[in-house]
């Protein structure tokens, strides 16, 4: 059987989704996939354009990638648009006068944005926002202009107003209707909005048509408006609503909607069988979905259809849930309460700014639709009230209430909800699915992310997704507790709380006060780490040597046969000719193998207790100190050579990476950290996948935390952007201290960030905007800890007490003899236990 | 009759911690619970691991029962049998040991 010619229009986000679902279909080897975008790139995340503007670039937007294509066979063809169809011959022509031929025809075309019809609207900086090239074009043009205006108060015009705010633009956003997102908003929602909006200093004009747009007198431009008022302005940012791309049908006879779309059915089909239109483009039941999810539902559809399956499209909800300027806003179903018979309740706290709107049925038993402003943590409740018809609690009010005293907040037991129940509307994932994976094994929301995707779009719905896991963790029969073990009824979290508030110094006095039992491998280090993260007390002390792990204990990372490592620190990789020849001096006096670690310093291995003393005694004398990599705490800070000798570096990241070495070297925490600094976007240094990552911008610094190298590599998130040393270390204090006190034991930065309620844009409250009051408290605690380093083998060297425990046997001078090597590749290894039976040439 | 050898005084022992002495030519671990003041001797290898590591374990206890564990793998053996409590089939020689008069002292097999 010859194979199927599918042709995609369109290469966007649900042009992408489609060909996705179809290489990934057990039959995906009957189709020959082509698809054609007007844009110079593959897909990207449109959903996340504004993240350009603080720092993404196009290759961390990116859906996809040659390589993708290329190894599923889909051929692709960039920067050329379709601009013919013909539906008798079944071929499309493109600009540059390509023609190819079809079976099936894909239309994913997507939308392209409304400029309003007012004289002087195509000037040089009058723009619009949708594509990668509209944001490089507005970046120029906010640079050389003072004030911006948005056209238009929806969505993405208050998205568009961020960015240019964030610019350093006198920003105005100018509506024609008489409030603020009049389409997702009510009247009480869309003012508290406003009152929000012009808090943080943009200026709302509401009920304002701009009839023309003319030369300015104090700015670039002026808009004059039908009231006869007028506004200045250097730049105009049209965002004025969507249009449905559907030129090519338009021309060449498929049926189009009265105000425009593509006709399609409930399998996405126009009414030419072999022709499918998906995404913003297509018209079905007479609307048009702007939103992703519902394209790629379609995408979903289109592809089973062409497959020879049975899925249908059975419409969409569009409620959101967003932040808007930093504005939580969430609009649920029929907001404006137009369902006959609908009634209402309303919260109104104009003190905190808080709006709520809950409407409910005529007969006050379903939830019909929500507005929400300010407080957004009902949104997951209510959706899914009115999602699945469920009847309201008997006091619905409860349910946009503030929890508190008397007036209980009412949840909405997850137990209720059905398994068809969509939780995740970006990936598409249910209550079933969810419940499945805890079955599977998943017990936390790292692991529900990884195997069912939920949470990991736009993240509205991550309290609901881990309400649910915590509930079927509960139905399965776990005790959701997180006892830390047997010896301690708390979680590492409560146990560092205890330790920092009550100011509790040793691990016998935390067992006897909270514990019982001797304790154990688990409760002995990580008490042990949260000690020295708080305390930072020489961990040799006898006090605290019986709760150090295997390395800590004598500051050397165990190896297989029992002897030791030795890594030095060598700050930001870098080190003098003179340190260099030492440890190669070193390393030949005790036959250490020698090998370069990851981390750019050198591991001596196969050191025996005895002679760990006298290794650090010729380190420390030629200037090294102890560089941790037994601990679990900072690392090293790993540094490519930067502007100093590279021809592109912008700054000096190997002198930045030194400073941070030395700032947090040896800093004990959950678990091991690790840091890099790139001087420049090039990112030598691989910051990105460390738990701390620099990299050197033109203005300073951006920052990126919890990314993972590792057994399960995750991409480090980006911060914060363009910031000077001071602000740098002054975030990564308390990054690093939030971590401490809250982080599970053995818990990564990545993982933790994934488990962290409110995720990415939490810590950024916590961190950067100090929303729960503690950032002085957690950079004192880092002062405090800085302030009590020392190099723990220096002072070990100094102290003959605690030198006479590295030794292998307490009555003898002998060592163990069991120890055996033999030679490989010019340096000694450890003999396997059959080269030890047999004795094969060991070298001693 | 076996003889006691003394390996170390009491000063020497650090609660909660073990060591290693060589009692024969064997290596025996001894570890000392800095809480109930007991002392504990097994022998010193890691029959999981197959290496002469235990003394550096960390010590505690797991239902009552007082336990090393390995430093390698972290198994975890009863201070008191010698058993592997996650692989019983392993069992490790114990030592009689008993502090007499400010002495460690070991009993010779
Ligand atoms: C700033 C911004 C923020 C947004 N935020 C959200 C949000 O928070 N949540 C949400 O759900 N949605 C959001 N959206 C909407 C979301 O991006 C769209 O719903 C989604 O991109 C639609 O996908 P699509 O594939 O239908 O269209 P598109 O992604 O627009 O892709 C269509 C592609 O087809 C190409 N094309 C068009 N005609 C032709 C032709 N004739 N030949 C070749 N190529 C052609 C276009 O150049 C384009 O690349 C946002 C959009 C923007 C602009």
């Amino acid at each position: 059987m010859s194979k199927q010619r599918v042709l995609v229009v369109g290469n966007g986000m649900v042009g992408h989704k489609f060909i996705d679902n179809l290489v990934q279909d057990p039959q995906s080897e009957h189709f020959d996939i082509i698809t054609f975008s007007e844009e110079p790139r593959l897909a990207y995340d449109r959903v996340q354009l504004s993240s350009y503007f603080s720092g993404a670039t196009a290759a961390d937007l990116a859906l996809t990638d040659e390589g993708y294509y290329n190894d599923n066979g889909v051929n692709f063809v960039l920067n050329d648009k379709v601009v013919e169809l013909n539906t008798q011959a079944n071929y499309v022509v493109t600009a540059s006068g390509r023609k190819e031929s079809y079976d099936k025809l894909v239309l994913a075309t997507g939308s392209f944005p409304f400029v309003p019809p007012i004289p002087g609207n195509d000037q040089e900086h009058c723009l619009v926002y949708r594509t990668i090239e509209d944001l490089e074009a507005i970046t120029t043009s906010a640079s050389q202009s003072k004030v911006g205006v948005v056209v238009g108060g929806g969505l993405l015009g208050l998205e568009a107003a961020n960015a240019l705010k964030a610019a350093g633009l006198e920003t105005h956003v100018v509506e024609f209707a008489p409030r603020l997102m009049a389409v997702q908003l009510d009247e009480g929602g869309g003012s508290l909005l406003r009152r929000k909006i012009e808090d943080l200093g943009v200026t709302v004009h509401t009920e304002k048509a701009t009839s023309e747009i003319v030369p300015g007198e104090t700015c670039r431009y002026r808009m004059n408006f039908a009231d006869g008022s007028h506004l200045e302005t250097d730049m105009i940012l049209f965002s004025a609503g969507i249009r449905p791309q559907d030129e090519l049908a338009r021309q060449f006879d498929l049926e189009i909607g009265e105000r425009g779309g593509i006709v399609v059915n409930d399998n996405c089909q126009t009414n030419v069988e072999n022709i499918y239109a998906i995404g913003e483009c297509a018209l079905w039941s007479g609307r048009i979905y702007g939103l992703v999810a519902p394209g790629y539902t379609m995408a979903k559809v289109a592809a089973s259809h062409i497959t020879g399956g049975s899925e249908t499209f059975q419409g969409a909800d569009m409620s959101t849930k967003l932040k808007l300027l930093g504005v939580d806003v969430a609009s649920i179903g029929d907001a404006h309460g137009n369902t006959p018979g609908a009634q209402s309740y309303t919260y109104n706290d104009e003190i905190e700014q808080v709006y709520k709107r809950l409407i409910v049925s005529e007969d006050g038993k379903k939830v019909l639709g929500a507005v929400l402003v300010g407080d957004v943590d009902a949104y997951g409740n209510l959706l899914q009230l009115m999602l699945n018809d469920m009847d309201l609690p008997d006091n619905p009010a409860g349910l946009i209430l503030p929890a508190g005293d008397g007036a209980a907040s009412v949840g909405l037991g997850v137990d209720a909800l059905p398994d068809t129940a969509q939780i995740c509307s970006c990936y598409d994932v249910t209550k079933g699915q969810i419940k499945e994976a805890v079955a599977n094994g998943c017990v936390d929301m790292g692991g529900i992310k990884g195997s069912t995707k939920a949470s990991t779009g736009c993240g509205g719905c991550a309290a609901l997704t881990k309400q649910v896991l915590d509930a079927e963790l509960a139905n399965l029969g776990y005790e959701v507790k997180n006892d830390l073990c047997e010896h301690f009824a708390y979680s590492r979290k409560e146990l560092a709380d205890i330790v920092r508030v009550k100011q509790i110094k040793t691990f016998d006095e935390l067992l006897d006060s909270h514990g019982h039992g001797l304790g154990c491998e688990i409760c002995k280090p990580t008490v042990g780490s949260i000690l020295a993260s708080f305390w930072n007390d020489y961990v040799l002390k006898d006090e605290h040597i019986g709760l150090q792990d295997t390395n800590d204990i004598f500051l050397g990372n165990m190896q297989k046969d029992g002897t030791y490592s030795v890594v030095p620190r060598v700050a930001g990789g870098e080190i003098t000719p003179e340190k260099l020849i030492v440890l190669g001096e070193v390393a030949k006096e005790f036959d250490l193998y020698t090998k370069v670690t990851g981390g750019q310093r050198i591991d001596l291995f196969g050191a025996q207790l005895h002679e760990l003393p006298l290794i650090w005694k010729k380190l420390v004398d030629a200037g090294f100190e102890t560089g941790h990599a037994y601990g679990k705490s900072v690392r090293t800070v790993k540094s490519c050579v930067g502007s100093t000798w590279c021809r592109y570096g912008v700054n000096d990241s190997v002198g930045f990476a030194i400073n941070l070495e030395d700032r947090y070297k040896g800093l004990r925490s959950p678990h091991k950290l690790k840091f890099a600094v790139s001087g420049c976007t090039r990112e030598c240094a691989e910051a990105q996948c460390k738990d701390v990552g620099v990299i050197a911008t033109e203005n300073g610094w951006n920052l990126y935390v919890c990314g993972n190298g590792g057994m399960r590599p995750r991409h480090a998130d980006l911060f914060a952007t363009d910031l000077d040393d001071e602000t740098l270390i002054k975030y990564v204090d308390r990054f690093l201290m939030f971590y401490i006190r809250t982080a599970d034991r053995l818990q990564r930065t990545s993982v933790w960030l994934e488990n962290l309620e409110g995720g990415l844009d939490y810590l950024k409250e916590v961190v950067i905007n100090d929303k729960l009051g503690l950032g002085e408290e957690l950079e004192a605690e880092m002062v405090a800890n800085i302030g009590n380093y020392q190099c723990e083998w220096q002072t070990t060297i100094e102290n003959p007490e605690k030198l006479k425990r590295f030794k292998h046997f307490v009555n003898s001078d002998e060592t163990d003899g069991s120890l055996a090597y033999v030679a490989e590749r010019g340096q000694r290894r450890p003999a396997t236990r059959e080269e030890r039976i047999q004795s094969v040439e060991l070298v001693d | 009759m076996s003889q006691w050898k003394t390996i170390c005084s009491e000063s020497d022992l650090t609660p909660n911690t073990g060591l290693c002495a060589l009692l024969d030519g064997e290596q025996v671990a001894v570890f000392y619970c800095g809480k109930t003041r007991a002392l504990y001797a097994v022998s010193n290898y890691d029959p999981i691991g197959d290496a002469y590591v235990l003394s550096r374990g960390i010590m505690g206890s797991l239902s009552d029962v007082p336990v090393v564990a390995s430093p390698l793998y972290k198994q975890h053996f009863n201070l008191q049998t010698g058993e592997c409590l996650e692989e019983p089939e392993h069992m490790l020689k114990t030592y009689p040991v008993r502090l007499e008069a400010g002495e460690v002292q070991l009993q010779a097999a």
